[in-house]
């Protein structure tokens, strides 16, 4: 068992739990912190691949490694896009639900949980 | 079965027009966003004249060569660079696209025109701009020859196309967006799963190489199950297609058509490069009946539940649920052609023709949606009398849109079909064609519902809440009839699917 | 069991430990403080793989600006968790879940294992082209030579979001500030740190960008930094988000892109492909697109955290 492995099982084991939180979660925020989850573990699972491409004197394959800094930006926008629509329906509406009977009108705070 | 593919990978001579087809419309985007205001709208329009002259270029070069468009970027040919290829149904997707953006773009000049006495408004600003991100992110998904770059060019059309669910403001549009949003990722990073397991089982992320090196193993199994639900997502095919009607339904008209007739097909077109090209000798026929059994499905619930519809936005929406189902039957068609060893260009030009008919029509029925709705100020269908009297060639437009959708000749939908049934009972998988009678009869249905609905005349005294100008009109049209003419495409000399992708049938595939 | 391997074993059951507690936790904004530690345990995963500038980016963007960014959005949603809390789905839906990641875990586990040994890898490749790129950082070399295309296109995604994400401003607040205006106490600890360390930020920031070139760190990081010194200018009160209805903001945020796109374009010219380089004009080449997307990228970076326009445009 070396290091890229681990890493690899690691990541197969992110993917899991962000799936699951992604379905289960109703909150939108839980939702896109489960996203993010599911994405580091598929960038863990790149980043260990690169590992396993260690060669002529280099630690790791570049272009994983490239492609991995290019995925971590990526993702951060997706994140802020969908923090923004969240946010915006909250100021519109008063909720975050995503059910689709919600009421389409800002109502009274409902009280502090 | 793999096939061969053009195995050349060397810059064609107009491979340039490539790259121009990608970075032409997102160099519009950046003009806009400086010129702000009317400027973005008049970048705008001179990028979509560009963007049509370059797509006919490209089919020019491809029809004169003979072979597929290649353009190799940087000088760094893969496995270490990224190339950009356009075989035919890449060409013909480029065209397609490019002429129904078109009639998008003039359609909508009345409905996103700055107001006079304003320097930029908001809607009408992000209308442009996104309608051609949206434009230069589905060049990028037809050319892109490297998984990564599918990748980027995916993520792209997602940011384009979830805005433009929002444009308009009301909450629940937001609410949509988001849910649409969600979906989409969720695809994305299922797709990119695929995308890094195919490269540490393989080494490369290239289209062309992954096709010469792939063969069936566990790693290739999981990546293509990954990669296609991924994109099953994004494509709204049953069961992932409950984001799809509201976020349509909601949109602005013109934003509709680009979501409905254009994003889809986005996605879609993904799918079916990665099933014919890099997973040709993995992929198996009872997973492509599977997947064609999800769109009989979808093709079954989508029609039953858009003839419940009340209104009629809704109900385009849930028709594009169904004709996504079409698109999907031809992929256990082009596969079992594959295993007799029979040439599957057929069943690639009953999905090719499926996908540009219904792009052109489900764009012509939601502009002409949205010019009913301006001028009877509601789109319920119970109550849509007068549409014949005020807006007689929109209503003919709708109903040869959905000619096409039901698949009456001499349109695409037709010709598509006959293309689709006739591999199906070649191949002896007949329940294909039931499924897509029934379809058919099921969209007759609603179709007619609508238009007779409209003929009905109007009541006493009524006149139209707002006059529509005539030249949206002459759009939707002329977007409807290239939709319901489509099936000359039989006569045409060339068989432009067919260049750059040489059938070798492999003898003892079994 | 050497210690390597037991740091790396310590390191995945932490991180697989906090993973969890993200998900299982009730309050969101808890799992938010856990996601900030769980990008800064996957910064060091990343330096355990030998992948430093990787572990720049996570610690910098995943942990930094990704956590910024949903610290804030929590904490405006606080008064909406009981209401979606009520959602919880029942059993079924959760066991259906359960089993869906189970399936998916197994798979890639196997899929992880069954992975070719000696792995096929492109670093041979990549250092031998890497002298006609004249850098010396492969990653460097493989974002901006032999894959720029994929650079160019994220520089664009990226202000795509910033597009969509001003989308959703009011109408009536089109072209106005993003954000609410921060006001913080002018003798308090934020404003304090406000001052103190955006010039030891914007230096550590410039030399991480300039250094990218031969080690590891780059314009990405880089950015990243200047951007969240002006976040923390910006949160101090001591100065205000930019109106997006700003021409000198549009035209900063445009150029980055253009010149790229224009530099591309003349390779086809000089070096016969685009986005290719003529002989020895490489390095500064790539030093110039890399200046020109510095503005461009701490802009949308910081814009995307400030959010949509919220307040009325100057007049």
């Amino acid at each position: 068992m070396n290091a890229p492995t681990l890493f690899g099982l690691c990541a197969a084991a992110l993917v899991g739990v962000g799936l699951y939180g992604l379905i289960v979660n109703p909150q939108p925020l839980r939702k896109i912190l489960a996203f993010n989850l599911i994405g580091c573990g598929v960038f863990l699972l790149f980043g260990a691949i690169a590992r396993r491409g260690a060669a002529v004197g280099m630690g790791g394959d570049p272009v994983p490694q490239a492609l991995l800094i290019t995925g971590i930006v990526v993702a951060f926008s997706a994140t802020a896009l969908a923090v923004a629509l969240v946010l915006r329906l909250f100021d519109e509406t008063g909720s975050v639900t995503l059910a689709s009977d919600a009421p389409a009108k800002a109502q009274a705070d409902p009280p502090d949980a | 079965m793999p096939h061969s593919l053009s195995t050349q990978d060397v810059t064609s001579p107009s491979g340039l027009l490539l790259v121009l087809a990608v970075l032409v419309p997102f160099i519009g985007v950046l003009a806009g966003m400086v010129l702000g205001g009317r400027g973005a709208q008049r970048v705008a329009f001179v990028i979509l004249a560009a963007g049509l002259a370059i797509a006919i270029a490209i089919a020019n070069a491809l029809v004169q060569s003979g072979d597929t468009v290649v353009y190799i970027l940087g000088g760094w040919a893969p496995p270490l660079g990224v190339a950009l290829r356009a075989d035919g149904l890449a060409v013909i997707m480029l065209l397609a696209i490019a002429v129904v953006i078109g009639g998008i773009g003039v359609y909508a000049r009345a409905d996103f025109g700055t107001p006079p006495g304003v320097r930029e408004a908001r809607a009408p600003l992000m209308f442009w701009l996104l309608l051609l991100a949206v434009w230069g992110s589905l060049n990028l998904v037809f050319v892109s020859g490297d998984l990564f770059t599918l990748y980027v060019a995916l993520e792209l059309l997602t940011f384009a196309g979830v805005p433009l669910v929002s444009l308009g403001g009301q909450p629940e549009t937001l609410r949509s967006a988001l849910r649409y949003l969600l979906y989409a990722l969720f695809g994305s990073v299922l797709y990119l799963l695929g995308a890094v397991l195919l490269y540490g089982a393989y080494g490369t992320l290239d289209i062309l190489l992954l096709a010469a090196r792939v063969h069936p193993e566990p790693v290739t199994w999981a990546a293509a199950a990954l990669m296609t639900v991924g994109l099953l997502a994004k494509t709204a095919l049953f069961p992932l297609h409950l984001w799809l009607p509201p976020a349509h339904a909601g949109a602005p008209a013109a934003a509709s058509a680009v979501l409905s007739g254009l994003v889809i097909k986005g996605s879609w077109f993904l799918a079916v490069r990665l099933w014919l090209d890099v997973f040709a000798g993995v992929v198996t026929l009872p997973s492509a009946q599977m997947l064609a059994a999800l769109g009989a499905a979808a093709i079954l619930v989508g029609n039953i539940v858009a003839l419940r519809q009340a209104r009629l936005k809704l109900l385009i929406a849930y028709s594009t649920v169904a004709q996504i189902g079409y698109l999907f039957l031809m992929f256990p068609l082009a596969t079992g052609l594959a295993a007799a060893q029979i040439d599957s260009t057929a069943a690639v030009n009953g999905g090719m023709l499926q996908a540009i008919s219904h792009a052109t029509a489900k764009a012509a029925m939601f502009m002409a949606a949205g010019l009913i709705y301006t001028t009877l100020g509601h789109d319920r269908i119970a109550d849509l009398r007068g549409v014949a009297r005020a807006l007689p060639m929109t209503l003919v437009a709708f109903a040869l849109g959905g000619a096409s959708l039901i698949g009456l000749p001499p349109s695409g939908g037709f010709l598509a079909k006959w293309l689709l049934v006739s591999v199906a009972i070649t191949t002896a998988q007949w329940w294909w064609v039931l499924v897509m009678l029934v379809g058919g009869l099921l969209t007759s249905a609603y179709v007619f519902i609508v238009v007779v609905r409209a003929m009905a005349p109007p009541s006493e005294g009524w006149t139209p809440r707002a006059r529509v100008p005539y030249y949206q009109q002459v759009a939707v049209l002329a977007l409807a009839l290239c939709s319901f003419l489509l099936g000359m495409a039989a006569f045409c000399p060339v068989d432009v699917a067919r260049i750059g992708r040489a059938v070798v049938p492999e003898i003892g595939w079994p | 069991m050497t210690l390597a391997l037991a740091v790396d074993i310590s390191l995945t059951l932490l991180v697989l430990a906090v993973a969890g507690w993200i998900i299982a936790v009730r309050d969101t904004f808890a799992a938010v403080i856990g996601f900030v530690a769980y990008g800064l345990l996957l910064a060091l995963i990343w330096v355990r793989l030998a992948a430093p500038d990787v572990a720049l980016t996570e610690a910098a963007i995943g942990g930094g600006l990704t956590g910024a960014l949903l610290i804030g959005a929590a904490g405006r949603l606080r008064k909406t968790e009981a209401a979606t809390r009520a959602e919880y789905p029942g059993v079924l839906i959760r066991t259906l879940a359960a089993i869906l990641a189970v399936t998916v875990t197994a798979a890639l586990a196997v899929g992880v294992l069954a992975l070719p040994d000696p792995a096929p890898t492109l670093a041979p490749a990549a250092v031998a082209s890497l002298a006609t790129t004249g850098v010396g950082n492969p990653v460097t070399a493989v974002l901006l030579a032999f894959r720029s295309m994929d650079t160019l296109l994220e520089a664009i995604v990226v202000l795509l979001a910033l597009l969509g994400v001003w989308s959703l401003a009011p109408d009536r607040a089109w072209g106005g500030y993003p954000g609410p205006r921060h006001h913080a106490d002018p003798d308090g600890i934020l404003a304090y740190l406000a001052r103190l360390l955006p010039p030891i930020g914007i230096i550590v920031g410039l030399y991480i960008f300039w250094i990218g070139a031969d080690l590891p760190g780059g314009k990405f990081q880089g950015a990243t930094i200047l951007a969240a010194m002006w976040l923390l200018v910006i949160e101090a009160g001591l100065a205000d988000t930019p109106p997006i209805s700003r021409t000198w903001l549009r035209v900063l945020l445009v150029t980055g892109p253009l010149v790229f796109i224009a530099i591309g374009f003349a390779g086809s010219i000089t070096a016969g492909a685009v986005l290719a380089y003529p002989e020895g004009y490489a390095k500064p080449l790539i030093i110039a697109i890399e200046i020109a997307l510095m503005p461009t990228l701490v802009l949308t970076l910081a814009l995307l955290v400030a959010g949509a326009p919220q307040r009325m445009p100057p007049q």
